[in-house]
């Protein structure tokens, strides 16, 4: 059962679009945006308010990558792996976070709910590959090891 | 300021070029994505800071009257993207018509740049530009800038990005003071029409044929909307316009509207450009409050609304129909055509959709006439085209070059050539719904029809250079897993057709490819090729079947010889230790996680290629750099 409060920021966000369905995927970025992932009792309660099925709601949800029914952790980073990144070697930079962090191809977040590890397909910051985006601050020419840095950096901030 | 008249808009901007003409000295800091990610914010905030502490500097913004003459009088913007990504963050100090470029900026460099080149006129020597031993003192000076030929990107760097006063200043919404004032819609139309620009979002389909189809629909209400989906990996161009001029972009969509009767708008914007939205939203309410978003624009009757939509992460939606389908709030695919988006786009209206490149090019065409530009590029592709240059290049980032110019003079003159020293071995370009151009294509113009002739497509115009460390093979895999996960799986051939040849791929670059393999991938991917129901599924085999045009030699090493000229595909590597090199400390055998190596202390060790799982324990950690990769 989800908090009141969590009703009560949905209905503020819901009155920021307006009740139609076109509505849908704003709220829904909104709600995402909010607690970090869309809890499945606030989708439900969008369809009902805003007149839409419930399952095409979810349709919709589940077609676009970045809406998750998972709770994500505080620090999501995103590694590119756009062609440019790809050329300028963006994959070790990946193997050496999921290595720091103890995640796989399968586990995305850390059990202390501080990192979410994610592929984005390009940040537009192509000339500075590889990158990564921390939240949505974009860090510039990575390396395995500055990854793993700027990971016990953030370990610290968090404490 | 309601700016609800020509007379009061015009007043505006006198006011406006004024203020900009007022400063002694602009501190021009770059505001890109690129440059933010290398930390030009704070720049920015030093030098304000500076500014303001310092005395003999009064900031602009102080009223006019009070400006004492011995003052100097500075003003600090933040521009949209100045080009050179990689050596950011830059900065440009600006006196009149000298302009000084500054490169790899640091906190520690302001104080320096503010009493020498703002204060006095030095120039700070180790931030110039440097090429081959050569410094460069202005950004035209330098050859990748000053080898383009720049209409969108007109003013990308050199105004300030969040201020309508300075687009305004610079000449901005002139076309649509003329067009509203001195033309009629079907002029409008003419004009584009007659331009001959083509939609620069990939098919290259004439942008005033779109806008005349619309404008004779019978249906009354109609929709402008703007593709800034900009999802092909490697491509930053329509996120650099956007967040470095949005007024340009907001003025080309105007016109589109006015053209074709249009009242409301949207603009499509990824969601990983969170900069792009943020400035539009920030253009959108000062043009609202100005009066030149809503209700009778100028006093006149024309009226147009404009809303930004986020993108949820979906590449398809970069096609037309599933991106209006996700404005609607459905799942973003695309529907069987006809009925076309100008007979049936936005909820079943007629719709004018086009990138924002398309649209940053609008204004200067309306005001300087279509005979201008067609002056520029090729008959039949006039005007210019904005390209990222990436990869593994010498200088990479943003560049606008007249349509028709060669690959070998974007990547060897403006470029600079393959980055340090490699050999050029092709150049992706279209990303995943391009191909790949090698040796023999470098004098091709680029333009859409030329281009398509060598199998490869203009597209949005991303390209990536790529030398003699690039795996081909490896290439086509990437871009087919990248079409393969966005495939929306509406269509069988491109739900089903890409993932076949996805797993073939990766069988081939796991180096358990068979000969029969290649065949299987040409016929998957012509059926594909004219199968699929969008043009996303149409195009996803071509990088496929480009590279197996051009390096058929390298799927026949991948299978035939299990080797990887380019070193790059894990399991075609073979780890072998040089007795040369080797003291036989042992370190190796004790980081190999499967016993591969043995061997004598003191002597040399032995990987067994057989055991080895090429997982790279034994070379990270070898100490006397031992043990290479045989190809």
């Amino acid at each position: 059962m989800l908090d009141q409060s969590y009703y009560q920021m949905t209905d503020e966000i819901i009155g920021r679009y307006g009740k139609a369905p076109a509505s849908l995927i704003p709220i829904l970025q909104d709600i995402q945006e909010e607690y970090r992932y869309l809890p499945g009792e606030l989708l439900t309660y969008v369809a009902g308010e805003i007149g839409v099925k419930e399952a095409k709601a979810y349709s919709v949800a589940t077609f676009y990558e970045n809406f998750s029914f998972e709770q994500k952790g505080k620090y999501v980073i995103k590694v590119c792996d756009g062609t440019a990144c790809h050329v300028r070697k963006s994959a070790p930079v990946l193997e050496a976070l999921l290595k720091e962090l103890g995640l796989s191809k399968k586990k995305h977040t850390t059990d202390d709910m501080l990192f979410t590890v994610e592929t984005v397909s390009c940040l537009g910051a192509c000339g500075l590959a590889p990158t990564l985006m921390v939240n949505e601050e974009v860090h510039p020419t990575m390396t395995p090891e500055k990854a793993i840095e700027l990971i016990q950096e953030l370990r610290g901030e968090s404490r | 300021m309601m700016m609800d008249s020509k007379e009061k808009i015009l007043a505006v901007r006198e006011e406006e070029i004024q203020k900009l003409n007022a400063s002694d000295c602009r501190i021009l800091v770059c505001s890109g994505t690129g440059c933010i990610a290398t930390g030009s914010h704070k720049i920015y905030e030093k030098f304000m800071e500076l500014v303001q502490d310092t005395p003999g500097i009064e900031i602009e913004f102080a009223p006019h009257d009070s400006h004492d003459e011995k003052e100097e009088k500075v003003s600090v913007k933040k521009t949209g993207c100045q080009g050179v990504c990689e050596l950011g963050p830059l900065v440009r100090i600006q006196k009149k018509d000298k302009v000084i470029q500054y490169t790899k900026v640091q906190i520690e460099d302001c104080q320096e740049i503010l009493e020498r080149s703002v204060l006095e006129d030095e120039v700070v020597e180790r931030l110039l530009y440097k090429k081959k031993g050569k410094a460069y003192l202005g950004p035209d000076d330098i050859p990748f800038i000053a080898k383009q030929t720049r209409i969108a990107l007109k003013n990308c760097g050199k105004f300030d990005a969040e201020s309508m006063g300075e687009y305004l200043a610079s000449g901005g919404f002139g076309a649509i003071i003329k067009a509203l004032y001195e033309m009629t819609p079907e002029e409008v139309v003419d004009a584009v029409d007659k331009s001959g620009i083509r939609g620069r979002g990939g098919g290259g389909f004439p942008a005033g044929r779109k806008w005349k189809q619309v404008a004779r629909q019978p249906e009354k209400i109609r929709y402008v909307v703007c593709n800034g989906d900009e999802g092909d990996p490697g491509a930053f161009m329509d996120g650099s316009v956007m967040e470095g001029d949005p007024f340009r972009l907001i003025e080309g969509m105007m016109l589109a509207a006015y053209a074709v009767s249009a009242q409301n708008g949207y603009i499509y914007v990824r969601a990983e450009y969170p900069m792009s939205v943020a400035r539009l939203k920030h253009a959108i309410a000062c043009m609202e409050e100005a009066g030149l978003l809503g209700d009778h624009i100028l006093g006149t009757d024309f009226s147009f609304q404009l809303h930004i939509n986020r993108g949820a992460g979906a590449f398809v939606c970069g096609e037309g129909s599933a991106l209006t389908a996700s404005i609607e709030g459905n799942r973003g695919m695309p529907r069987v055509k006809p009925p076309r988006t100008v007979e049936k786009g936005l909820w079943e209206k007629p719709t004018v959709l086009n990138n924002v490149e398309t649209f940053a090019n609008i204004p200067e065409i309306i005001l300087n006439g279509p005979d201008w530009y067609r002056g520029i590029g090729t008959e039949s592709s006039p005007g210019t085209k904005t390209f990222s240059l990436t990869g593994a290049i010498e200088n990479t980032g943003l560049i606008e070059v007249p349509m028709g110019t060669t690959l070998r003079e974007i990547i060897f003159d403006i470029g600079g050539g393959v980055k340090e020293g490699g050999t050029f071995k092709a150049v992706q370009i279209g990303g995943p719904s391009g191909g790949c151009l090698t040796e023999k294509h470098l004098d091709v113009p680029l333009d859409f029809d030329s281009v398509k002739k060598y199998g490869a497509i203009v597209g949005s115009g991303g390209l990536v250079v790529m030398d003699e460390h690039t795996c081909m093979v490896e290439v086509a895999r990437f871009f087919m897993s990248f079409t393969q996960r966005e495939s929306c799986g509406k269509c069988v051939p491109c739900r089903e057709g890409t993932k076949r040849m996805l797993e073939i791929l990766e069988k081939i670059v796991a180096g358990e490819g068979e000969i029969e393999d290649i065949d299987r991938l040409k016929e998957l991917g012509e059926m594909v090729k004219s199968m699929a129901l969008c043009g996303l599924g149409k195009s996803a085999p071509l990088p496929v079947l480009s590279t197996l045009r051009e390096f058929m030699d390298e799927y026949v090493e991948h299978i035939q010889d299990k080797k990887c000229r380019a070193k790059v595909c894990q399991s075609l590597r073979r780890f072998m230790i040089n007795p040369e090199f080797c003291k036989g400390c042992g370190k190796c055998a004790k980081n190999c996680p499967v016993g591969a190596i043995t061997g004598v202390r003191k002597e040399f060790y032995h990987i067994d290629t057989s055991i080895c799982i090429k997982c790279n324990a034994c070379k990270d950690n070898c100490a006397f750099d031992a043990i290479y990769i045989e190809a």
